[in-house]
């Protein structure tokens, strides 16, 4: 690729914004390889946090999920699983870390706004002004039964509900005027009369009456971020958000096209079109010359779809257990068992087993591909492949064409796997002024440049 | 053995258990919902030589609004992972109140606690009473003392049993199989209670300890779920005699403690705060907890004496900024040069702190001989001499195998440390 113009693009003083994923449930972290730490050990949260810190990232991630995934009942137990409370585990990041973003997974169903918004509130003074929110929600029985309150919420109500929970969120954030705190100790009281409201909020979700408990941080609130991808999902993120992540960081065309939509949005819900920062998810792969990094790249994808992770993949599609098959022989000759979906099941679901099957025949049929082989090629694209300065321009162009913002990274390996992404592709992106050589602010708010909130 | 060990807790929330403690301490006011004063207690607490601190929490203003006094409070669990990163022996024991939690959420967070620490946390039963808890949750409210006893058991059992349903070596990491987990050694716990029902297993691996260390007040839950039984008495007699009908492994004495300083008696400091509010454990109740007010040396002297009758005290400062740095500078190591408590030793975790039992997860599936369990800073240490607490721990641990064998939930009381 040959480097673009740095003034013939749309966006030419565009800013490259990177997260750092910690993937806590998954069958992409390499944790099979001797270089593999714990996935759960403080000191891997802390490398992995220290390392983006040092490659100047905005943001270190960490997902949730309420219920250990299964099919038919049974666990997975390919993958990885278990990882801790985010908010736990990111208010100890907080204290040891200085300027990184500190990003946690919350859901708005199993939660209560007046007990959630404190505890964000509480990351975000902890870490002065550096938390965010990744909103998410649910819609089965399934992840219900591990709560008291079971599983109260259809597909519909659950953006209802989460953009309820946001408006309470916000007036409670917003409880406590500027300078509620008396000055000194000979002040009449410790809070200055009238400055902290109640909150009252009666709506179809919530019946909330209380008096907050933390004043504003040194950000405002906490940064929105939505992954919802579906016309819903992206409403939702053009009204509230403030980051929306996306699975379309892959191809140029299919991010710009996504950009371009949620643009669109934003522009109807009535935003100015630079309020939201869209930053797809991604693997990065690196290697000295284009040939190495192809062939790590192999490496990789071998190692994540091991034969029996492929059995496993496969199975979930056919919806039966292929665990005694052969994953270098054909797909199977049966047709996929065909299940209502009641919401009693877990997240791996596969909405139209029959036409997915269908796809994975022909494309395996038309290739030569064996059952692992399929899974390889038509599991999600994961991410970007080359050397640091290859893939730099390929992620200069994505910003200076409004692409993309940024990408939120998720390492194969823990804790290492962001090292040569810091120590090789930054610097050439530095060296292309599409990213920072220092943190000009100290927020997320900042980082990120967002206006803070009103 | 030449004296009880008696283990030292300190609360630590806002700026110290008076109402107006506010107004003598060193700092700003605004400054208390900061992390740099998070820390700097932390530290404090941690160079006294502390083996834990707990911090109370609530989804309500704290008591001390109601009297003038801070009206706000950073999140306790979130503190308390803060201060853990921030510490490298100190316990953490944040006050979580099952009433309107949702139980999977507060298992998720403590086994959190317990790893983000190593093996250092903690946890105060709490319980969110009256009508403006359950409006600022936004829930059909929880009333009377039996509903109140009861979400608090529902949710001490919920939340123990999620800390079990993973074993300890669930994750085997098994290179030739591709197996990340062991499925077999995971368990859902399928609790079913008056007023909900929770599937499980948790979506934490095991805390490093087992379980965290359990404190509650006496009398709240049934002791045998609990480590410390948290009692109250107005003197060290009636304090003995609360701890021994705890039936808690340990018990550990509230105290409330107002200390001479360099330049002003306890008294005159007292006096000077109850110009603006009355020091009441909570509004409008009068304190059932012994008070002590006067010199260092009186304090360490009063602890000694109550070393024979209680496991440990749980210490409330007038004012932490003032009585916190006497008691650093003169009541700790008092007690250390008489050999009354000790300081926590550096990689040990809560439990070994305290001389307690690692306990096995009540599901586990493989005879405890044949397993191996990981981190060996999360296991008591082999005994040295059949006499000392660390033996009866580990002997208690054995016994505790053999009670979970047959589906008993309970841990057995270290003998020799009462």
């Amino acid at each position: 690729m040959t480097r673009t113009d740095p003034h013939d693009v749309p966006r030419p003083d565009a800013r490259l914004h990177f997260g750092v994923f910690f993937q806590g449930v998954n069958h992409w972290t390499v944790w099979s390889h001797p270089e593999s730490g714990s996935q759960i050990d403080p000191a891997s949260f802390r490398r992995v946090a220290q390392t983006a810190e040092r490659g100047l990232f905005d943001a270190f991630f960490l997902g949730d999920g309420l219920r250990l995934r299964e099919t038919g009942g049974r666990i997975h137990e390919l993958d990885v699983a278990g990882r801790p409370d985010s908010l736990a585990q990111l208010s100890a990041l907080a204290a040891v870390t200085h300027r990184i973003g500190l990003v946690s997974t919350s859901n708005t169903t199993f939660n209560e706004p007046g007990d959630l918004a404190r505890r964000l509130a509480s990351l975000d003074l902890l870490s002065d002004g550096r938390a965010g929110w990744n909103v998410v929600t649910t819609d089965n029985a399934w992840t219900g039964a591990n709560f008291r309150r079971g599983g109260f919420l259809d597909h519909a109500d659950r953006y209802r509900r989460a953009e309820e929970f946001l408006t309470v969120a916000r007036a409670i954030w917003d409880g406590w005027a500027d300078g509620a705190v008396a000055d000194s100790a000979d002040a009449r009281a410790w809070s200055v009369p009238g400055s902290v409201g109640r909150v009252r909020a009666a709506g179809a979700q919530f019946d909330v009456d209380l008096v907050p408990t933390l004043p504003r941080s040194r950000q405002g609130h906490p940064v929105i971020f939505q992954a919802g991808d579906s016309p819903e999902g992206r409403d939702f993120a053009a009204r509230n958000a403030d980051v929306i992540f996306s699975a379309h960081g892959q191809d140029f065309d299919d991010a710009l096209a996504f950009a371009e939509d949620v643009r669109r949005r934003l522009r109807a819900a009535g935003r100015p079109q630079d309020a939201l920062r869209i930053l797809p998810g991604t693997e990065i792969v690196i290697g000295a010359t284009e040939k190495e990094a192809e062939e790590k790249a192999r490496w990789v994808r071998l190692e994540q779809v091991t034969p029996a992770t492929a059995l496993a993949v496969a199975g979930r599609v056919w919806n039966m257990d292929l665990s005694g098959r052969d994953p270098d022989g054909p797909l199977p000759a049966e047709d996929p068992v065909v299940v209502e979906d009641t919401g009693a099941f877990g997240s791996s679901r596969i909405a139209d087993p029959r036409t997915v099957a269908a796809e994975w025949r022909a494309k395996a049929e038309a290739n030569g591909w064996s059952l692992r082989e399929t899974v390889i090629a038509l599991g999600p694209q994961r991410g970007h492949v080359g050397t640091p300065s290859g893939l730099a321009d390929t992620f200069t162009r994505f910003a200076r064409h409004g692409a993309v913002d940024g990408f939120n990274i998720s390492p194969y390996l823990i804790p290492d796997g962001l090292d040569d992404i810091v120590d090789l592709l930054v610097p050439e992106l530095q060296e292309r002024g599409v990213y920072r050589t220092s943190y000009t602010g100290t927020t997320l708010r900042e980082h990120l440049g967002l206006r803070p909130p009103a | 053995m030449p004296h009880p060990a008696l283990h030292l807790a300190v609360e630590i929330d806002g700026d110290g258990a008076h109402p107006a403690a506010w107004r003598r301490a060193a700092h700003r006011p605004g400054e208390l919902l900061t992390p740099r004063r998070v820390a700097k207690v932390a530290a404090v607490a941690e160079n006294s030589g502390f083996t834990l601190v707990t911090l109370d929490d609530g989804i309500l203003p704290p008591a001390s609004a109601a009297a003038g006094g801070p009206a706000g409070r950073l999140g306790a669990v979130e503190r308390a992972a803060f201060v853990a990163a921030s510490t490298s022996v100190l316990g953490v024991a944040p006050v979580v109140a099952t009433t309107y939690a949702e139980p999977f959420h507060v298992s998720t967070r403590l086994a959190s606690l317990d790893h983000v620490s190593s093996g250092r946390a903690g946890w105060v039963v709490g319980v969110e009473e009256g009508p403006d808890a359950a409006r600022a949750w936004g829930r059909p409210p929880v009333e009377g003392a039996s509903a109140l006893r009861r979400e608090a058991l529902d949710g001490l059992r919920v939340v123990r049993d999620l800390w079990d349903s993973w074993e300890d070596d669930a994750v085997i990491r098994s290179v030739a199989t591709s197996r990340y987990l062991d499925r077999g050694r995971l368990h859902p716990i399928d609790f079913t209670g008056e007023t909900y029902s929770v599937k499980g297993p948790a979506i934490v691996p095991r805390p490093p300890q087992g379980r965290p260390v359990v404190l509650a007040p006496a009398g709240l839950v049934p002791p045998e779920l609990v480590d410390v039984a948290l009692v109250e008495g107005t003197s060290p007699a009636l304090l003995g005699e609360a701890a021994a009908a705890s039936g808690a492994p340990l018990a550990f004495a509230e105290i409330e403690v107002a200390l001479d300083t360099p330049d002003e008696p306890a008294a005159e400091r007292i006096g000077d705060l109850e110009r603006y509010a009355a020091w009441e454990a909570a509004p409008g109740q009068p304190s059932g907890r012994l008070r002590y007010t006067g010199s260092a040396a009186g304090l360490a002297d009063l602890l000694e004496e109550l070393s024979d009758v209680v496991d440990g005290v749980r210490l409330h400062p007038l004012v932490l900024d003032e009585d916190l740095a006497v008691l650093s500078r003169l009541v700790l190591p008092e007690l250390f040069v008489r050999r009354v408590a000790a300081r926590p030793l550096p990689g040990t975790t809560l439990r070994t702190a305290l001389g307690l039992p690692r306990p096995e997860s009540r599901f586990t599936t493989a005879p405890p001989a044949t397993r191996t369990t990981p981190g060996a800073s999360a296991t008591p240490a082999a005994p040295a001499t059949p006499a000392t607490p660390t033996a009866s721990a580990a002997s208690a641990a054995s016994a505790a195998s053999a009670a979970s064998a047959k589906g008993i939930l309970s841990t057995v009381a270290p003998e020799g440390n009462r």
